[in-house]
């Protein structure tokens, strides 16, 4: 997350270079955009600026829309309603083979007949390139994807790995002003994944390319996306960046649907300077920053994450220069699971809910760790509350 | 292998009866085609005496003659047809009354021959055609058309349809999409079509008989005309030549389809 900066300087200098026309300008903008499949509404009115240089993920649930919109981008699906700008013009109705833009399958959709290197030149034959400068591009193509040797393998010589840089060199040959990946790391096993990730970032950088990803994945979208759409039942539910999408989600559901949460339910009693104070059933009495929304309803929830939430035996810890303003609330330890890196304990309140706490343990003997039954304070500040209309 | 050495003498047993059902009158005709004796049932040695007498006979020459000419002609017009039928069902929009124009392209599949060609004689009698070369042939088509149809249709199935629009996302035309990706994948099935298509028409009596006019009759049809006067040993050699030529057939086209489902498995999405 700390390194946001260079990521908009990359954005900033593919946006001034010549590879796309309009400065300053999103890249892409869609306007409004819908789609329905029968009586089933795909994809609801939405409307989205992507800037040129930027590493954007469509992020939701199976279902919820964000396959269609990919495609509608492509060309292979018509919108029902809206516009699709890229570079100031309405490509909305285009046809695939007239759009700037190309994608990543997630099947990957090589061509079962053509070698390697076939594949990666099939979108150069078909725009008129001439045979020299085809093979030089797809030669710097598969030194760019580390593809050395496998040229004149077909498809079905090559592990799912390399059927991955096949695809991803093929959709990069023609330059796109835009690459769309349709759940490109899908196929791949965990350690893959992990490390194809770190690749197409560095990819993406290195050559200023703007890139749209479509995932379920909320790790992978937090790893690699600049910003995230997040979409659910065809609508953009909200767009942010992975770090505030995390600590400032937007809905109840958007909470719930990234990461890990604790949600309680309560009325608004008084607002206390920036603070407010809200009665939960579950939890008593909680103390939480005001968003930056004001909230108009009464009926509010309050979203704490599991690894703001500190345990300790007698009360609260309180750190020089923090706040004093402290929800600390009495419980039992229920159930405990050990994740190697970190703890989450399940803490039952005296007050009848139920809050999980994540403790890093930052200690090889288990000096400080808790035992079922054992009676806790469970801790947290009203910075580290998120206020949510139900 | 050590499965099968452990057959019981049951299993032995059954099996030889079942390939000896199947095959022995085959086996029979082919030897009996080498018998140097003017009678069918009996043996006076090996000669290829009704080969050369077969070869001499014109009506004979001009009626297989015939039969290629028609297999050949009615199996290409049938692929031709059966592949754009295919494509038609498996890629096109979903047009209203599909359901129906696929149940109407699958039924000469079940349909009795008998009726094809009752069917086609009246038409043609009524066009008032000639019935020659040209009606068999157009009969023939009927037939083995939705035989190409569904093997081609099958192979549309199991491709990955990204693969078309892979196709056109790097800057093909539907059409070019067509034919730079998919015609090359469905390639084997349209040969094997062409094959399976070519066979049924040699071998068929039904319908050429009903379609057929006097002087074009196909081997067939000549074959159980002198037949039906006694079972001369020279129809056991037309015979073993009709058998050696549909078998080479047959192996070609499943190697063609082997070799189309082996390349068909890294098309299917992982």
């Amino acid at each position: 997350m700390t390194d946001e900066l260079p990521r908009t300087d990359a954005a900033a200098n593919a946006a001034s270079g010549d590879q796309h026309p309009v400065a300053g300008q999103p890249l892409l903008r869609i306007e409004g955009v819908s789609k329905n499949f029968g009586t089933f509404r795909a994809v609801d009115g939405v409307s989205l600026d992507i800037r040129a240089g930027e590493f954007f993920a469509l992020l939701g649930p199976s279902g919820c829309g964000k396959t269609t919109l990919l495609r509608m981008l492509a060309g292979f699906e018509a919108p029902d309603e809206g516009r699709i700008l890229l570079g100031g013009k309405d490509i909305a109705q285009a046809l695939p083979h007239e759009r700037p833009i190309n994608m990543m399958f997630q099947s990957y959709a090589l061509f079962p007949h053509l070698s390697s290197q076939d594949n990666i030149a099939f979108g150069l034959k078909r725009a008129g390139m001439a045979r020299a400068d085809i093979a030089a591009r797809v030669a710097e193509m598969v030194a760019l994807v580390k593809l050395g040797g496998l040229e004149k393998r077909k498809p079905d010589q090559l592990s799912g790995g390399q059927r991955q840089r096949v695809a991803l060199a093929r959709a990069l040959a023609r330059r796109p002003q835009l690459l769309l990946l349709d759940e490109p790391l899908a196929a791949l096993d965990k350690k893959l994944r992990e490390s194809t990730q770190a690749e197409l970032m560095e990819l993406q950088r290195r050559l200023g390319m703007t890139f749209i990803i479509v995932t379920h994945d909320q790790e992978e979208a937090m790893t690699m996306a600049s910003r995230i759409g997040v979409m659910n039942a065809g609508k953009l539910a909200q767009v942010a960046t992975p770090r505030e999408l995390y600590e400032a989600p937007r809905s109840r559901w958007i909470a719930e649907f990234v990461g890990d949460v604790n949600l309680f339910d309560g009325e608004f009693r008084l607002r206390d300077g920036h603070r407010l104070v809200i009665a939960t059933r579950e939890a008593g009495t909680l103390v939480a920053a005001e968003p930056r929304e004001p909230v108009s309803e009464t009926k509010l929830s309050v979203a704490i994450r599991p690894e703001k939430v500190k345990l300790s035996r007698r009360g609260p810890v309180f750190e020089a220069g923090r706040e004093t303003a402290i929800n600390s609330l009495d419980g039992v330890i229920a159930d405990i699971c050990y994740l190697g890196g970190t703890t989450t304990y399940k803490v039952k309140l005296d007050d009848g809910g139920m809050v999980q706490a994540s403790v890093v343990n930052s200690a090889r003997l288990d000096v400080d760790a808790y035992s079922v039954n054992q009676r806790v304070i469970a801790w947290f500040t009203p910075d580290d509350c998120v206020v949510l209309s139900s | 292998m050590r499965k099968l050495s452990r057959l019981s003498r049951f299993n032995i047993a059954s099996l030889a009866l079942g390939l000896a059902f199947l095959y022995l009158p085959i086996l029979i005709l082919v030897i009996y085609s080498f018998n140097a004796s003017r009678l069918v049932t009996v043996w006076g040695g090996w000669s290829l005496r009704w080969y050369h007498e077969f070869f001499n006979d014109r009506a004979m020459i001009e009626a297989a003659w015939m039969s290629l000419r028609v297999a050949v002609s009615s199996a290409t017009i049938a692929t031709l047809l059966g592949t754009l039928a295919a494509v038609a069902l498996s890629r096109g929009e979903r047009f209203r009354g599909r359901t129906l124009f696929s149940g109407m392209l699958y039924a000469p599949l079940v349909m009795p021959e008998v009726i094809t060609g009752l069917s086609l004689l009246l038409l043609f009698v009524a066009l008032n055609a000639e019935r020659g070369f040209w009606t068999v042939t157009i009969a023939h088509t009927t037939l083995t058309m939705c035989f190409v149809a569904v093997v081609v249709q099958s192979r549309l199935g199991s491709l990955d349809r990204s693969l078309e629009e892979a196709a056109m996302d790097l800057g093909c035309d539907p059409v070019r999409a067509f034919v730079a990706v998919t015609l090359p994948l469905i390639a084997p099935a349209i040969v094997a079509g062409w094959m399976l298509a070519f066979t049924l028409s040699l071998d068929d009596l039904v319908i050429a008989s009903f379609t057929t006019g006097p002087g074009s009759a196909t081997l067939p049809i000549r074959i159980y005309s002198e037949v039906r006067l006694g079972v001369k040993p020279e129809i056991n050699a037309i015979c073993t030549l009709v058998i050696a030529l549909i078998a080479v057939v047959i192996v070609i086209a499943s190697l063609v389809s082997k070799l189309s489902s082996s390349q068909g498995e890294s098309a299917a999405p992982l």
